[in-house]
């Protein structure tokens, strides 16, 4: 396998995000928003009530910063869309298959280009988060908050396989669907299991500490082994020459 | 270069290409003539790795089709233009050919001379920095074909590349091929576009799920009935009829005041029949060959599937 030639389909992918807004507003702006809206309301709160006790804060800093996971996922799956319902769409594949690439190689490629935007907009999303976090906390705490070792599970197992399971269900949603926003739209249905976990956070059924983390990504390894096995499948230039709809 | 032996892809139960055997030439242009849904699609994309074959066999240059180590060496030295061109609209001319060119494995050098060169012979380098999608269905074409030559390869495969384009623009692609031919290079043209195929192709197969016909052009129009002489007289008598009758053993057709005679050597036989007619107090307007052509063969063999 050439990785340089999965570089290339993943660059020539950059360029072409560059030119769509909304993948633009996707990738930009919601971690930005996020990650000075969620500080605020942390602040906000704590100038309406005098402070926030601080044995509340750790549940609903971490809680607070799964979001990102599920911002994660959610930006990943607006990227795979475009860039291989984008293909599809606009009947580039078939001349992208007939170069000397291997299949392997385009599909790593699409992956690179979906995952690498995704993960580094959200690393500047956590960080921006976590500095603000700590700068309106340290009074209430008494420490920094961050970093720790549950952000650390958070931001560099949990959100890379959210991600990656976002591309693999973009790459399988991508062999039944023929348009960008509909795939958008299934693929946004990623998130409801991500929902269901802060939820469970917020109401104290489930601490989202590093154990627990740990077991999210283990059983989000195993999704993902599984989802790339089928991925592969349905990657295959017969596949998509012969049954891609 | 092409060779191709009893090919058959089947999608489920359906054949789409059956029992097709061929073979291309170095140098030749090989028009492969067919309705929509005859197959020409389906054998350009096995012939380029794209899909595998069901049973048969085809070689590229000696390399098989069917081998996995032989795929990528085939998809190196072909060009494939596709029946919808594929482009990357939000980028420019030149930034499209230049993506190819990376994963063709050309150098920067290469890939830049290759560029200039290509889009300078199809009159489109002062467009190179314009987005694509801002083109119209002849420059997107154009594009296409230079993409498909970025590398310079041996073998080119067309797949319908003049459909849809004004006339203009066919006939520019149209003479870029006979270019291309110049330099060389093997041309597989899917087509169904008759004239097309009579002005550039060497070689022709009529494809309808079977290869039904192959020949020259020529070949394929005179496999219909030879030539045939038409003679318009004032009036056709029975004395005309049955001297020309007693002149020839051959078919004599008659249509109003026409006569039409199956002639195997038109430079010795017409004055003969003319002689004949006029003898037999007949008044000859004029005479004529009548020659079938590419579209009767077409129709004939497609036809009878």
């Amino acid at each position: 396998m050439k990785l340089w030639k999965s570089w290339v389909i993943a660059t020539k992918d950059f360029s072409i995000f560059r030119k769509k807004k909304s993948v633009i507003y996707s990738v930009v702006l919601l971690p930005l928003l996020f990650s000075i809206g969620l500080p605020l309301t942390i602040g906000v709160s704590g100038s309406a009530s005098g402070t926030i006790p601080s044995s509340v804060l750790p549940p609903i800093l971490n809680a607070f910063l799964f979001f990102f996971v599920i911002l994660a996922a959610s930006i990943t799956t607006v990227i795979a869309s475009y860039s291989l319902i984008g293909e599809k769409v606009q009947k580039s594949i078939e001349p992208l298959l007939a170069t000397p690439t291997t299949d392997g190689e385009i599909l790593l490629g699409k992956c690179f280009a979906s995952f690498l935007p995704s993960i580094v907009a959200i690393y500047i999303g956590f960080i921006i988060f976590m500095v603000l976090i700590d700068k309106i906390t340290y009074n209430s705490l008494g420490y920094f908050f961050f970093p720790n070792w549950d952000m650390a599970v958070m931001m560099f197992v949990v959100t890379p396989l959210a991600c990656l399971l976002s591309v693999e269900l973009g790459v399988i949603l991508s062999a039944r669907v023929n348009d960008v926003r509909t795939a958008q739209q299934l693929g946004q249905l990623i998130i409801i299991p991500f929902f269901g976990i802060y939820i469970l956070s917020e109401i104290g059924y489930i601490a989202l500490h590093v154990n627990n983390l740990l077991i999210i990504s283990a059983i989000l390894l195993t999704v993902d082994l599984i989802l790339f096995y089928i991925s592969t499948l349905t990657f295959n230039r017969e596949e998509i020459l012969t049954n891609w709809q | 270069m092409i060779d191709a032996v009893n090919l058959t892809r089947k999608f489920g139960d359906v054949k789409a290409v059956d029992n097709v055997t061929f073979h291309v030439e170095k140098g030749e242009i090989f028009g492969f003539l067919g309705p929509n849904g005859a197959g020409k699609t389906t054998t350009v994309r096995m012939l380029s790795c794209l899909i595998s074959k069901t049973s048969g066999e085809a070689h590229i240059a000696d390399y098989d089709v069917s081998k996995d180590k032989d795929s990528l060496k085939i998809r190196k030295i072909i060009g494939l233009v596709p029946d919808n061109v594929g482009l990357y609209g939000e980028l420019s001319a030149y930034k499209n050919l230049d993506f190819y060119g990376k994963l063709y494995e050309c150098s920067k050098s290469q890939r830049k001379e290759n560029i200039e060169r290509l889009l300078g012979m199809l009159g489109i380098w002062d467009k190179r920095d314009v987005l694509v999608g801002t083109f119209s269905k002849g420059m997107k074409q154009k594009i296409a074909i230079a993409r498909a030559l970025i590398h310079d390869p041996e073998i080119l495969f067309l797949d319908e590349p003049t459909v849809n384009l004004d006339p203009e623009s066919s006939k520019i692609v149209r003479d870029f091929i006979l270019e291309l031919k110049k330099e060389k290079k093997t041309i597989f043209l899917n087509t169904h576009n008759l004239d097309e195929a009579q002005r550039i192709c060497d070689k022709i197969g009529i494809l309808n799920t079977k290869l039904k016909v192959i020949g020259t052009p020529k070949e394929l129009e005179e496999s219909l009935w030879g030539k045939k002489t038409v003679i318009q007289l004032e009036q056709v008598t029975d004395s005309i009829l049955t001297a020309l009758g007693s002149l020839i053993n051959r078919r004599i057709v008659r249509e109003e005041n026409r006569i039409i005679i199956d002639v195997v050597n038109p430079e010795i036989e017409n004055p003969e029949i003319v002689n004949a007619i006029v003898g037999a107090g007949g008044h000859v307007q004029y005479v004529t060959e009548l020659s079938p052509t590419l579209e009767d063969a077409y129709l004939k063999f497609v036809g009878k599937s």
